[in-house]
C-alpha cells in the first residue's frame, strides 16, 4: 500500500514531522517494494485550511493511509471521506521517516478514529 | 465626511473619544456613528441609542447539487481558502473558512454550485437621544471574520435621519475602529476621510500607533493623534509624532473622575464639560484638515 509520512525533509531518513497541515513535506512509500517519493506539502504557507489543502493533496499522490502526529477536525473529516487511514506518532522520539514506516509495519501505531484537537481558528 | 477613529492597542480610549467627538458634532452635523468593533462593541454603552431594529447578516456559503456534480475539482482548485475540497467522490465545504467571494459557484462548469446565506452576525441600528443615527455590527460567538458584517455595516443607510428645526445639516460619519491592525481595522479605514489616533505614551501604545499609522498611509489618509493618560510613560508618541509629521490635536490627562465616570456608562463630555470645548476644537480642526 501507498503510506505517506509527514518530514521535514527530503529522503526517507530525514525527521518525522508530527504537524500534518504544516508539514514541511510528505515521504510516500510503498510499504510492499520500500521505494519512496518525497512531495513538499503545498499547504505549508497556507493562510487558513492547510489541514484541508494537505488532506486533498495526499489523497491526489494517491496515499491509502498517513502517519503524522496530529489531525484537527478539518483534516481529519477530509482525509475521512478520501478513505485514507489515519495513523499516528509521537514527534518527540527523533524518529526519522524509516523508523515510522518500521513502526508502521510492525502494526505499532495507533490510529485516530477522531480529530485530535480542537481547529484553529478559521480565518 | 467620514472619519475612522483608530488605535492599534486596545484600551487606548478610541470609544472614549468617539462618543465624545459624536456628541459635539451632533451640535452641527447630521452625525450617523459607526460601531465598528464587531468582536465587542460598546459605543452603545455611552450613546444609549434606542435600538430599533436588527438585521442578520453574513456571507453567501456553497451548497452543491451532488447530482449534477463530476467532481472535476475545479472549485477547490479556485478556492483561496481551502473551504471546499474534492476527494474522490466526495465533496466537503468548510463554511467556517468560506470568505463567501463565490469563486467556486462562477468556476463550475456544470453550475452544480448555489448558495446560501451563512448568518455570521447582525447588524443593530437606532437613534440615540442627541439624534445620532447609531450602527453596530454584532459577530456571533464562534465567528472568525469580521469583514462581512464591518461591509454591511459600512453600507447602512439611515432610513430616517434625525429631524433638525434649522437648515439641511451636512453629513458626518464617525466610525469607532476595532483594536489591532488586522483585516477589521484596514476594511474600517477603507472608504474613510481622515483616521484618528488615540493613543497612550507607553512604550506599547507607540508600538501600535506605528502599525495603523502605516495603514492609514497605504490608503493615503489624513491623520492626527489624541493622546490620552498624558502624562504617564514616557514622551516617545511626541518624538515619533514630530518625526512622522502626525499633528497630535488634543491631549487628555488621566483623572480618576474621567474614569469613574465612563465606568458609569457617561460620555467624557458629558462628564467633564470643560472638555465640549476642547472637542469642538478638535473637529473643527480634523474638518480643516480633511477639507485642505
Amino acid at each position: 500500500m501507498k503510506l505517506a509520512i509527514s518530514i521535514t525533509g527530503q529522503t526517507l531518513d530525514s525527521p518525522f514531522d508530527a504537524r500534518f497541515g504544516r508539514a514541511a513535506s510528505f515521504c510516500l512509500v510503498d510499504t510492499d517494494t520500500g521505494s519512496w517519493t518525497v512531495h513538499a506539502n503545498p499547504a505549508l504557507s497556507a493562510s487558513g485550511g492547510a489541514g484541508v489543502q494537505a488532506a486533498q493533496f495526499i489523497a491526489q499522490l494517491g496515499a491509502q493511509a498517513i502517519v503524522s502526529g496530529a489531525y484537527g477536525p478539518k483534516a481529519y473529516t477530509t482525509l475521512a471521506a478520501a478513505n485514507i487511514q489515519r495513523f499516528l506518532a509521537s514527534g518527540h522520539d527523533g524518529r526519522t521517516a524509516a523508523d515510522i514506516l518500521t513502526a508502521f509495519k510492525s502494526g505499532h501505531l495507533a490510529t485516530a478514529d477522531d480529530a485530535t484537537h480542537g481547529g484553529h481558528h478559521g480565518g | 465626511m467620514r472619519i475612522v477613529v483608530a488605535s492599534g492597542k486596545g484600551g487606548t480610549g478610541k470609544t472614549t473619544v468617539s462618543t465624545s467627538l459624536a456628541q459635539v458634532a451632533a451640535e452641527a452635523y447630521s452625525v450617523r456613528f459607526l460601531d465598528c468593533d464587531v468582536e465587542a462593541p460598546n459605543a452603545a454603552l455611552f450613546l444609549h441609542p434606542a435600538l430599533a431594529t436588527q438585521r442578520e447578516v453574513g456571507i453567501l456559503v456553497p451548497r452543491v447539487d451532488t447530482q449534477a456534480c463530476t467532481h472535476c475539482g475545479k472549485c477547490a482548485e479556485v478556492c483561496q481558502f481551502h473551504a471546499i475540497a474534492v476527494v474522490g467522490q466526495t465533496v466537503l465545504v468548510f463554511d467556517d473558512l468560506c470568505h463567501g467571494c463565490g469563486s467556486c459557484t462562477l468556476i463550475c462548469p456544470e453550475q452544480a454550485i448555489s448558495e446560501q446565506l451563512s448568518v455570521i452576525g447582525v447588524i443593530d441600528t437606532g437613534l440615540t437621544p442627541e439624534g445620532i443615527a447609531f450602527a453596530q455590527g454584532v459577530m456571533n460567538v464562534g465567528q472568525a471574520m469580521g469583514v462581512p458584517i464591518l461591509r454591511e455595516l459600512k453600507k447602512w443607510t439611515p432610513e430616517a435621519m434625525p429631524a433638525t428645526c434649522d437648515a439641511p445639516r451636512q453629513p458626518l460619519e464617525i466610525r469607532d475602529a476595532p483594536p489591532g491592525a488586522s483585516c477589521p481595522v484596514v476594511e474600517t479605514m477603507r472608504g474613510a476621510e481622515f483616521v484618528l489616533f488615540v493613543t497612550e505614551p507607553t512604550p506599547f501604545g507607540l508600538h501600535d500607533l506605528k502599525q495603523v499609522a502605516a495603514i492609514a498611509r497605504e490608503f493615503d489618509l489624513p491623520a492626527g493623534v489624541v493622546i490620552n493618560r498624558d502624562g504617564i510613560g514616557d514622551d516617545a508618541i511626541d518624538t515619533y509624532c514630530a518625526v512622522q509629521n502626525l499633528p497630535i490635536l488634543l491631549r487628555i490627562p488621566l483623572e480618576r473622575r474621567i474614569a469613574e465616570a465612563l465606568a458609569s456608562g457617561q460620555t467624557l463630555v458629558d462628564a467633564a464639560p470643560e472638555y465640549r470645548t476642547l472637542f469642538k476644537d478638535l473637529l473643527e480642526r480634523i474638518v480643516a484638515r480633511m477639507n485642505a
